[in-house]
């Protein structure tokens, strides 16, 4: 019990080292700020014909990650977390990221499929 | 030789039963093994839909499809609602850190005034949303529901599929309603440790270890959202 006790003190003594009330303030100015960028490629660069739509895809996806690693990593707080925990957490997704290249070939070959007739 | 048995030495090893590997408390643990889940389950959804977008030859514009700001005009305006929602969800996720960190300086009343902040956030959120199927809902998408082909003409931005526009009915409500749920759930679970804060139960327990789990869900609602929104609404 007493370990116990110690460990949930250790952790929280972590915490106020990981993020502060300026911390927290900073990661949603950056938030706000990525998502003001995506506006900003939605609603100009895009129809304004500076971005090609593919290209500005691959920029969304890029920056939507990024807001992701944002939220996951301060939010969540698990940059603070010890090692093991963060990559039980991140490396799982391997199998979600052969599923979306699966997936995507598949929808691919429907679609030159349906081309085709 | 020792007296003491193998059995009674004190183990201190981390990963055969002396500290916590991961110096995460069990609840925590649990929460975040149960978001790596969920987060599966809304991956399979998204990928679906991109399996889906990429085998059809057009996909209604979501320009075209969103446009409309309830309350003040019904097209015209891509994005702005969305983007309402967007900040009013990043806003809330803000207010749930802020209760997290109060609880960690074990300060009641400021975790009763940033779970209550979170709350009003999300019921914002929820009503937003509810604003948006209904607007769609008026324009003729539903589950197994399209509008006519005339009317898609203006929601396409070439030749109209109606079994492109009935994907993406179908998978918008799915996967917006899915998530929308999730919200729900949050502030139900917002409700519920804001009572529980209020009649001292964590203060009794010393730590808000609580806040922090809901805190977790919460965040993971907000970064699910994040992905809706650029494949529902930007891509």
């Amino acid at each position: 019990m007493s370990e116990h006790a110690h460990t949930t003190e250790e952790h929280g003594h972590d915490d106020h080292a990981g993020m502060n009330k300026a911390k927290i303030w900073k990661v949603a100015g950056i938030l706000s700020l990525i998502t003001a960028i995506e506006f900003i490629i939605a609603l100009w660069a895009i129809p304004g014909g500076h971005i090609p739509q593919h290209i500005g895809n691959y920029i969304y996806i890029a920056l939507t990650l990024l807001k992701a690693f944002y939220i996951v990593a301060y939010f969540m707080h698990l940059k603070f977390e010890k090692l093991g925990l963060q990559l039980s957490l991140t490396v799982s997704f391997i199998f979600i990221i052969y599923f979306i290249v699966l997936m995507l070939i598949e929808g691919n070959f429907l679609n030159l499929h349906m081309l085709n007739h | 030789m020792n007296s003491v048995s193998q059995l009674d030495q004190v183990k201190t090893g981390p990963w055969n039963g002396g500290r916590s590997p991961w110096s995460v408390e069990y609840g925590k643990i649990m929460m975040w093994f149960f978001l790596l889940s969920d987060a599966f389950t809304f991956s399979s959804l998204l990928i679906y839909y991109g399996a889906q977008r990429f085998s059809k030859l057009t996909w209604p514009d979501p320009d075209l499809v969103f446009q409309s700001v309830p309350g003040f005009a019904n097209s015209g305006y891509p994005l702005v609602f969305v983007g309402i929602m967007t900040f009013i969800l990043i806003i809330s996720s803000v207010t749930m850190v802020m209760a997290v960190e109060a609880g960690h300086r074990r300060s009641k009343k400021e975790v009763i005034a940033w779970l209550v902040a979170t709350i009003i956030f999300g019921f914002m959120f929820l009503g937003c949303q509810a604003l948006e199927w209904s607007h769609l809902h008026h324009e003729g998408f539903w589950w197994g529901q399209i509008p006519s082909t005339e009317e898609l003409k203006h929601l396409f931005d070439g030749p109209v599929s109606l079994v492109a526009a009935q994907q993406f009915a179908n998978l918008f409500f799915t996967i917006t309603g899915f998530h929308g749920f999730h919200v729900f759930s949050g502030v139900m679970i917002n409700v519920i440790i804001l009572i529980m804060t209020i009649n001292g139960t964590f203060e009794k327990r010393g730590h808000y270890l609580m806040v922090e789990k809901v805190g977790l869900y919460w965040h993971f609602v907000d970064l699910v959202w994040v992905f809706v929104f650029t494949f529902f609404y930007l891509v």
